[in-house]
């Protein structure tokens, strides 16, 4: 593992509605070193994505009130706008999960993964076009020279998928933050782009940042994990040890509640009751608290804060951070 | 499905006859083009399929998208009419029926959808979504129809209070449950599940889960259960269905087709699936497939997957596999199976 490339300190991103403000992301920290790929899993509201658009300033209609985002030392959060388009595509890319909304459909695929380097290298359209197809191949899209004529909808979603990457790749970034890069993908089609990326972090030494609300693409692609509930990480840490001993009550249950593939005999899955909480209405206290079945009467009381748990771990849960191991039928 | 397959599976099941049962079944939609909407080709979506559902089970279906696994289930509901093939229910042929023979024998039959949020009129409240089935087959009435709706909602495990309230005013889950109330409202032996938890939210799926299975043993309800995500299609269904491109490749029961697949398609499905769990994900060997599926206007010629097989050879161009008995319950068509 490398220094660390991105620090996010204490972020907070709030949304102005009707019902009054929603805070998004609420006090979220970690870090991502050269290299390495950190996943980020979650449900739907969890704040795993505005995570992500805020690291890119994108998190409009959203505003950032308070915390930093260090990348190379630079705290993001108070760039200029001309600033960030720089960073954005040259250092930092990022790919989402629907190819099809984020292309362009009226451009030639080849003019659009081009695009960084007319952008920030300053590049003729003649050597774009020609990087555009050498990153094309690279990325497996058979007779990349023809395909750089076509239109995105002449591509498959997965073909998009992979168009999207190259875009981001033909600067060579330092950092890819990839958001349910394959949840609109067949299982197929998720395990070719999955490769990819894990050859592209190979090759490139590009920085990973993984968003899904899938366990099993975490256990297979990340180094070390983040979860998310309710806008807050909840528990962090070596995605070995988080499978293996989680520390946090909703990490817990969220994995004994998912069917396995490998499960050798049909058991009842072990629900977790209730609804995940809606942003505008928070419990107080830890959030997860009315849904948990380890809660103490604390829990419903004072949020708890991210703190060392075990050797290797972080977790927001008075339970376990009192030295309670988390055990169940 | 060729008589040999067909005889020794009769014999694995001679105690069950099978609630439903589709046989050379073909479903296509006709593509138009030009000024006159003349058609020019057709979708075979489903495209010759032989499957037997038996009384009291889960049959999972797989598959990715458009590989034809909801027309399949639409077509056995006879919500289309099939473009060949047979479909017969509790013994009855029931492929030609019409007008009111066909409203009676579908009372029987139940569809659960994907999109909670699509499937429910934003318009009715709950007891009129749930009470609509009862009223089109004149089930109950006045008090008794009121207390039907109620006992309803109870089994699929919501407040009763609800009835009152509209669909927008629910969640993801609660939706899916009162589309589970719908289903249940015609008091149906048989229905298609058709991708029920996919829109759900990860920790809400297991619920749903949970419920359809003791809804199952509670009212004896037999389940065709399409998705594609083969974990949750392993763990809730006794046998499960592999299908490509109109086509239905393998069939076996869950575990069994987990630990031994035969056909090809299935073994690289299964591999790429991740199992969450870092340490097994690190161990395991990914058979990546190249290309994408083909088109289901106009498939590849004999087997339809030969065009992204590792193992295909000239032969599996010529001619269509069959679908072939390996044990007792197991059927796969492919010429050159996975040992």
């Amino acid at each position: 593992m490398g220094h660390t490339l991105l620090e996010v300190q204490d972020l907070r991103t709030v949304f102005k509605t009707k019902e009054g403000d929603v805070k998004a992301v609420d006090g979220v920290s970690f870090h991502l070193d050269a290299g390495e790929t950190l996943g980020i899993v979650g449900e739907s509201g969890c704040g795993k994505s505005v995570t992500a658009m805020s690291i890119m300033r994108l998190q409009r209609p959203g505003r950032i009130v308070g915390g930093k985002v260090l990348f190379n030392g630079r705290d993001l959060t108070k760039a200029s706008e001309s600033e960030m388009r720089e960073i954005r595509g040259q250092d930092i890319a990022m790919i989402f999960q629907d190819p099809m909304t984020s292309l362009n459909p009226v451009f030639r695929t080849g003019w659009q993964v081009g695009e960084p380097l007319r952008l920030h290298r300053g590049v003729d359209n003649v050597k774009a076009l020609a990087g555009a197809v050498a990153m094309l191949g690279k990325v497996g899209i058979p007779s990349p020279a023809e395909r750089a004529h076509d239109y995105p909808h002449q591509f498959s979603g997965g073909m998009r998928q992979r168009a999207m990457i190259a875009m981001g790749l033909t600067t060579t970034p330092k950092v890819l933050i990839a958001d349910e890069p394959t949840t609109a993908l067949d299982v197929t089609i998720q395990a070719q782009i999955l490769d990819l990326l894990q050859t592209v972090n190979r090759e490139f030494g590009t920085a990973t940042i993984l968003i899904t609300h899938n366990l099993g693409v975490v256990a297979g692609m990340c180094e070390r994990v983040m979860v998310m509930y309710a806008g807050r990480v909840v528990e962090s840490g070596p995605t070995t040890d988080v499978f293996a001993h989680p520390k946090h009550p909703y990490t817990w249950s969220l994995l004994r509640s998912i069917p396995r593939l490998d499960a050798e005999r049909h058991e009842p899955l072990r629900p977790i009751e209730g609804l995940p909480p809606s942003l505008t209405d928070l419990p107080r206290g830890c959030a997860f608290h009315p849904r948990c079945s380890f809660k103490v009467e604390r829990c419903s009381r004072d949020t708890p804060e991210l703190n060392r748990v075990g050797e290797t771990q972080l977790a927001a849960c008075w339970v376990t951070q009192s030295g309670t191991e988390l055990k169940g039928a | 499905m060729p008589e040999t397959a067909r005889a020794q599976l009769k014999k694995a099941w001679t105690s069950a006859d099978p609630l439903l049962a589709a046989h050379g079944l073909k479903m296509w939609f006709p593509v138009a083009s030009g000024v006159l909407q003349r058609t020019v080709a057709h979708v075979r979506a489903v495209d010759g399929v032989d499957i037997e559902i038996m009384k009291g089970e889960t049959l999972g279906l797989v598959g990715e998208s458009g590989c034809g696994k909801s027309t399949l289930g639409r077509t056995v509901m006879r919500l289309y009419d099939p473009t060949a093939g047979t479909v017969h229910f509790k013994g009855e042929d029931i492929t030609n029926l019409r007008g009111e023979a066909l409203r009676t024998r579908r009372r029987e039959m139940a569809m659960i959808f994907q999109d909670p949020y699509a499937s429910l009129d934003p318009r009715q409240t709950v007891g009129d979504i749930i009470g609509e089935p009862i009223d089109i087959h004149g089930l109950a009435k006045g008090r008794e129809r009121q207390d039907r709706i109620y006992e309803l909602l109870n089994v699929v495990g919501m407040n009763p209070q609800f009835a009152d309230r509209y669909p927008h005013e629910f969640s993801g889950g609660q939706r899916q449950r009162i589309g589970i109330a719908r289903a249940l409202a015609v008091e149906p032996t048989f229905i298609v599940c058709d991708e029920p938890i996919s829109a759900l939210d990860v920790s809400i799926q297991a619920q749903i889960i949970n419920l359809l299975e003791k809804l199952q043993s509670k009212f004896n309800l037999t389940y065709l259960f399409i998705a594609h995500d083969l974990s949750v299609v392993k763990h809730i269904s006794n046998r499960v269905a592999v299908m490509y491109l109109g086509k239905i490749v393998e069939v076996a029961p869950g575990g069994q087709l987990y630990r031994r697949p035969r056909h090809p398609y299935t073994g690289s499905l299964l591999s790429a699936i991740p199992i969450p769990d870092p340490i097994i994900e690190r161990g395991r060997e990914r058979v990546i497939l190249q290309g994408d599926v083909g088109s289901p206007v106009n498939p590849p010629s004999g087997c339809r997957f030969r065009t992204r097989c590792p193992r295909a050879r000239p032969h599996c161009a010529e001619e269509e596999p069959p679908l072939e008995a390996f044990g007792a319950e197991h059927l796969a068509a492919c010429f050159y199976p996975l040992d």
